[in-house]
């Protein structure tokens, strides 16, 4: 779902679109960016998502004037940014590290960038109290960042960014530093308060889960190119590469013949997405809740571990020729099976994604 | 731990701070003593108000002191936007830094002195041999220990992120380093400041060798002629060093102990 703001939110000021163009960045013999293409619709929150050193973050500084593109256009609100310095470029931004001002209150942290714009004190204290409202966190305005936990400090460090009215809103890993709990508060209070205000956001991670829940469009990228970009539904049961469908969510690898844009896989014939390898001999990548499993007597696959997660359980079955396979289950199934238990394996008939064996 | 082992541990503590305040009071005591020394065994304090009285004296402290607060606003000037840009725009310029900073401490004075003496004939003659030109080179005496104080101020805090959220947010350089890096740097500014001052108040080989007359120049040619008066000028210089570095422990003391209480504050919440 793509975010139309036709209206201000609290900031007072609707989302601007946001392209990046053919961005190249090298780092020596490294390219961080490599050709990166990927444009904000306005009020939308991609998310960019990739492991470590696949330049999603140069793209996120690159974004926000902090590091200088080799070539390429960044382009906001129709207005070539390339060559403004990260002062003049209006735009708000979380860092992974708490940020905040030592020496300065929370108040003083949020107000700081309306006292750089000549905003009158009275004003800017009104503003800083509106934003300290919209984090939560009003009764903590005098308090010094070492007053405070790390959540409350990424918490000052949203409203110190959007006290501003950024054009655009950027999050380079805040949640990264945050215990579990803190982590999915935050996480959820930044996707309420980007939708209330619909400034177009950024927001960079390595997290998966984080990508797709707060995402309008997840990209995800690798070795400086973004592989996908779509809605986090889309991403997750259409990847567009191998890449993609192996760092979403978790997979397994069957090894199967394709013949006719299908491949047989445990005695089925199952689609395959466009972009997938054959014919002949490739390995399948299967997502777990894809894998179905009934108890059977006489049954030729068996139950290696069940794993209780919860709500859910992941079953390890191996196959007749020997491979192995992670099933999800719900609890009560999951529960229902041990180690040694005979199952027949059967998997859900919906398009998969296959690479060369 | 037992109440013995405690017991032991606490005897052991005051042992060492007895013998460390011996070592360090004892030559202090003894200064004050001397220089308190009246006829027939009273006590006097002639010695220390001959230091008011004495003109070349009360010229030397005051030039001193000029060249002490010179040096120290000078050497900050110098390194501290410095020592920041290594940090943000050019960390491999960060071990040559600190390798020029470090090498007034490797080089003999003698040979600092043999080196800047042409420079150094020339600015006398430009300034009429006014002393302050010593800041020039008592900057350069006070680096390693400066370096050192900055250095560790920059290391305590993630100097980076601060600049760079502050740019997001619409600063300018000049207000980074105004606004956001000096006043989180203000106890390595202070302790940096506290040993260039220290430092310059103790210096004595190199304003000798150039021939001015600086506190602890004129400090030696008094103890030539009253000794007395010579170990009053010493002691008070040294109380003067003493009490500077107090105030800086005492103001760096004071922000640890609020940051401690706050952050337990802040973890009960």
């Amino acid at each position: 779902m793509t975010i139309s703001t036709t209206g201000a939110g609290p900031t007072g000021r609707a989302g601007v679109a946001v392209q990046l163009l053919d961005l190249h960045r090298s780092y020596g013999a490294v390219h961080a960016l490599d050709g990166l293409t990927l444009e904000l619709a306005p009020g939308e929150l991609v998310a960019l998502l990739g492991p470590s050193g696949c330049g999603k973050t140069t793209a996120l500084r690159a974004l926000a004037g902090l590091d200088d593109p080799d070539t390429g256009r960044i382009v906001v609100d129709g207005r070539d940014l390339t060559n403004v310095s990260a002062n003049h470029r209006d735009m708000g931004m979380v860092f992974q590290a708490y940020s905040l001002f030592p020496n300065m209150t929370a108040r003083d942290n949020v107000a700081y960038g309306l006292r750089l714009r000549g905003v009158d004190t009275q004003s800017r204290r009104r503003r800083a109290d509106e934003m300290l409202e919209l984090v939560g966190l009003s009764a903590q305005g005098g308090r010094y960042p070492y007053q405070l936990s790390g959540g409350q400090q990424q918490r000052i460090a949203l409203a110190r960014a959007l006290a501003i009215q950024p054009k655009v809103l950027l999050l380079d890993e805040p949640l990264s530093a945050l215990d579990a709990k803190v982590r999915r508060n935050l996480r959820e209070e930044i996707r309420r308060i980007q939708i209330a205000i619909g400034t177009t956001t950024l927001f960079v991670t390595h997290d998966q889960e984080e990508a797709l829940a707060l995402g309008d469009r997840v990209g995800v990228m690798a070795a400086g190119r973004l592989e996908q970009i779509a809605p986090p539904a889309e991403l997750y049961d259409r990847p567009a590469t191998a890449f993609v469908a192996e760092f979403v969510g978790l997979t397994n690898r069957l090894e199967g013949t394709v013949s006719d844009g299908t491949i047989e896989l445990v005695g089925q014939r199952i689609p395959l997405l466009a972009g997938s390898a054959g014919p002949g001999r490739v390995t399948a990548l299967v997502r777990p809740e894809s894998v179905r499993l009934a108890p059977e007597a006489g049954a030729t696959s068996h139950v290696i571990a069940v794993s209780f997660l919860g709500s859910l359980c992941r079953v390890q079955v191996a196959l007749p020729d020997g491979a192995l396979v992670v099933a999800q289950t719900s609890a009560a199934e999951g529960t229902a099976m041990s180690p040694g238990t005979a199952v027949r394996v059967t998997i859900d008939p919906s398009p998969i994604f296959a690479t060369p064996a | 731990m037992t109440t013995r082992g405690q017991r032991r541990l606490s005897v052991t503590r005051w042992a060492i701070v007895i013998v460390v305040g011996g070592y360090l009071l004892l030559p202090l005591i003894a200064m004050a003593e001397f220089s308190t020394r009246g006829d027939f065994g009273s006590r006097s304090l002639d010695s220390w108000i001959a230091i008011t009285e004495d003109p070349n004296l009360v010229e030397a402290i005051i030039t001193t002191l000029a060249i002490a607060a010179l040096t120290a606003v000078g050497m900050l000037v110098l390194l501290v936007p410095t020592i920041t840009w290594t940090y943000l725009r050019a960390p491999r310029l960060k071990r040559p830094v600190e390798f020029l900073c470090l090498l007034p401490i490797a080089i003999p004075a003698i040979v600092l002195v043999v080196g800047i003496v042409p420079i150094y004939s020339i600015l006398t003659r430009a300034t009429r041999g006014n002393p302050l030109v010593l800041v020039f080179i008592d900057i350069i005496l006070v680096l390693p220990y400066a370096h050192r104080a900055i250095d560790a101020g920059l290391r305590s805090i993630d100097v980076a992120t601060l600049a760079e959220a502050a740019r997001s947010l619409g600063a300018g350089w000049p207000r980074v380093m105004f606004q956001i890096i000096a006043p989180n740097l203000r106890g390595a500014i202070l302790a940096a400041a506290v040993i260039s001052i220290a430092l310059v108040l103790g210096e004595f080989t190199i304003s000798s060798l150039l021939n001015y007359d600086t506190l602890q120049v004129v400090i030696n040619l008094l103890g030539k002629r009253d000794a007395f008066v010579a170990v009053a000028v010493s002691l008070a210089a040294l109380i003067f060093a003493f009490v500077l570095i107090f105030g800086i422990a005492l103001v760096a003391g004071g922000g640890r102990r609020r940051t401690k209480e706050t952050i337990e504050e802040a973890v009960v919440s």
